[in-house]
């Protein structure tokens, strides 16, 4: 069933492509939405189970795959709100609404993969489906974001293809030639130390391009600045769990060879760069959707800390970067509306949101207060568990270090956020502006309370999901 | 005969280092291309017909004419003759060349493998290496994108090193090859082309922080 679901979804968003009439668009993405919710729940009812040879719907996949489910729906709403304020061709809406499809297609189909090669096949796709989205507007600018994004992402690609090249002349040691992950993970103390370090060096590089860490994160940067803000939500979350789930699996691999210390000392220096970089922009940018993005950078260096700090760590990990796939895409979907009273996306042109539109308004500030990891949000309770076991596991300077980088972090987020809420802009012409419908916030509201709900009181289904996500790392 | 061929192909790599003319460039890859052509002709001996047929296909018709004529066609249609203003003099470049070659070498002693034979490593790490330190140190968009096939040529070698034992690895190769290849120049360059004239990297400046 796997096969033919995700078989389904391309169709439908071929169709999309092909089909130029609006009222056909709206029906096939309806059904694309239903498509996509049942393909969920079938997997969420098959826990375990490998179909096609090579989708399993192990738990890691479908904690992935559910929060992609519950993402996607609002990002299908705000793509089309986006686009029927846009005045679109029907060619460029048609060709906006297929690459969505495809994209949540082809990450879904990468969670679910059970074999090296065919995750990095469905990494290859998105970044084809990505371009197509960042090159959305057809101007010069979306046009330099759009090739930067290509180009890393096809050297990150050809990163990960090296990386998989020489992790099969490891394997070669260990007698098989086989590259799905349980067998790698069945053959990985046989495996060939000096091939797997390069293995890993590569993979994990290639994989940061997607994940948005350091060193190739630029991409993911301008690709989240130039693509609509429905796109940039895709790109924020469901696109970086992609991207940690290309570099998890392999981690689990590596880190039952007797290379897990090396590897942790290779993710914590490239984590805590990430932070760094995140900071150093986060003071300086002045532009809404870049300081969004910059925040993602920083959350992924948070969440490869709780890998390196092991023990809770590892639980603390993989919950973070799922509330934080629920959480960025709410401040994204909020920023449309932004755009929309102020025309511009820079934090100099806006001020006192709070005045035109109050439910979009409380969406930022909740999201800001959400995305800072204070509480009541869900984040605050997986970045206190990382900090936790980073302090159990003996990492005091790092733990200094991040927490000062932290500080600066949030006083930067904190001091834009509040000037867009709070402070009037001088001149700014309001009689203009266009009431926007409370409504349209709703489901931003709806993504930051899942998150909430999910930090603070997680169901026993979803924690035990976690646990069995993280079974094979050594403890 | 494979040495042969693999030495020859590292000795364009230096020659690539002092190559300014665009044309220069577009040979040099079609000739690795070739190259490319005879090695898997001799080395994959274990594989199926059909699955040789095939690369040795793609190997002679899309990465030794079909992507080195576009090139050309591009160049043309821009008007663009040579690499403006490289960042480095030729000589440093040379010399940086030469030391990425050593340091592959070397590093493949400290390696040593039973599974591998060195030249392969060596040709395809270097290429690597050697392809990132183009794109890194010349200013013209269309530079970089010949940097990207250099690397695709190296990791070309490698896969053909496990392409015996793993054709599939082989197969994605290729397939890495004709994506990359049809994205990156199909698309984008023809487009930048068309936007941009004579397209710099210095013109790909407005996206900053």
């Amino acid at each position: 069933m796997a096969g033919v679901f995700i078989a389904l979804e391309f169709i439908i968003s071929i169709l999309i492509f092909i089909n130029r009439n609006k009222i056909a668009n709206y029906a096939l993405m309806a059904l694309f939405a239903a498509v996509q919710l049942g393909f969920t729940a079938y997997g969420f009812t098959h826990i375990n189970v490998t179909e096609a040879v090579y989708f399993c719907f192990d738990p890691l996949a479908m904690l992935f795959m559910g929060a992609l489910s519950i993402i996607a729906v609002p990002a299908l709403y705000h793509a089309r709100i986006y686009i029927a304020t846009h005045r679109e061709t029907p060619r460029t809406r048609a060709i906006f609404f297929s690459a969505m499809t495809a994209l949540i297609t082809a990450t879904g189909a990468a969670y679910l993969s059970n074999h090296i090669a065919v995750i990095w096949i469905f990494v290859e796709i998105t970044t084809l489906c990505a371009s197509a989205l960042i090159y959305h507007h057809r101007n010069r600018r979306s046009l330099e974001g759009a090739w930067k994004y290509v180009f890393i992402c096809a050297i990150s690609i050809t990163f990960v293809f090296i990386g998989i090249l020489f992790l099969s002349l490891s394997l070669q040691h260990a007698g098989t030639e086989d590259l799905f992950f349980d067998t790698l993970l069945a053959n990985a103390p046989g495996m060939n130390k000096v091939w797997l370090k390069l293995a890993f060096i590569f993979i994990f590089t290639g994989y940061t391009a997607k994940l948005g860490l350091f060193p190739m994160y630029t991409a993911g940067i301008d690709a989240k600045d130039k693509a609509p803000a429905p796109a940039g939500a895709l790109f924020s979350s469901v696109l970086m769990t992609m991207g940690f789930t290309g570099i998890f699996r392999v981690y689990v691999i590596v880190s039952n060879t007797g290379l897990h210390a090396w590897a942790n000392n290779v993710i914590l220096i490239a984590a805590l760069c990430s932070i760094f970089v995140a900071m150093v922009y986060m003071a300086k940018v002045k532009n809404i959707k870049r300081i969004f993005a910059y925040s993602g950078v920083e959350h992924m260096g948070i969440v490869m800390l709780g890998l390196v700090a092991g023990g809770a760590g590892y639980y603390a990990a993989i919950l973070h970067i799922i509330l934080h796939s629920l959480i960025k895409p709410a401040l994204f979907f909020q920023y449309n509306y932004v755009y929309r009273v102020f025309q511009s996306k820079s934090i100099y042109d806006t001020g006192n949101y709070f005045r035109y539109n109050r439910a979009g308004a409380a969406v930022l500030l909740l999201g800001f207060i959400s995305a800072t990891a204070m509480p009541p949000s869900g984040l605050f309770v997986s970045e206190f568990m990382i900090f936790r076991s980073l302090f159990e596991a003996r990492y005091f300077a790092v733990l200094i270090l991040v927490l000062v980088f932290l500080s600066v972090i949030i006083w930067s987020f904190g001091a834009n956020m509040m000037k867009l809420l709070f402070i009037p802009v001088e001149g700014f012409d309001d009689s203009k502006v266009k009431r926007s419908n409370p409504w349209e916030s709703l489901s931003q509201f709806i993504l930051l309370g899942i998150a909430m709900y999910l930090g603070l009181n997680p169901p026993v289904q979803f924690t035990l999901m976690i646990r069995e996500a993280i079974q094979y790392l050594p403890k | 005969m494979t040495n042969v061929l693999l030495i020859v192909f590292i000795i364009s790599l230096v020659y690539l280092g002092i190559a300014n003319r665009l044309l220069t460039f577009i040979t040099i890859i079609a000739f690795q291309s070739f190259i490319l052509f005879w090695v898997t002709l001799l080395e994959l001996h274990d594989m199926s017909t059909g699955n040789l047929v095939f690369i040795l296909i793609e190997t002679i018709v899309f990465k030794t004419v079909a992507v080195p004529a576009f090139l050309v066609h591009l160049i043309k249609k821009n008007k663009m003759t040579r690499d403006a203003e490289p960042f480095l003099h030729n000589f440093t470049s040379l010399m940086s060349i030469t030391c990425i070659i050593v340091a592959t070498i070397v590093l493949s002693y400290y390696i040593s493998d039973t599974f591998i034979k060195k030249i392969y490593f060596v040709v395809a790490l270097s290429t690597l290496f050697i392809g990132l330190f183009i794109i890194a140190t010349r200013s013209k968009i269309i530079t970089h994108v010949m940097g990207y096939l250099i690397i695709e040529n190296g990791v070309f070698v490698l896969s053909i090193a496990v392409g015996n034992e793993m054709p599939m690895l082989l197969n994605m190769g290729i397939m890495l090859d004709i994506f990359a290849s049809v994205l990156i120049l199909g698309i984008f360059l023809n487009k930048i082309g068309n936007v941009i004239k004579d397209a710099d990297v210095h013109q790909l400046r407005h996206l900053k922080d």
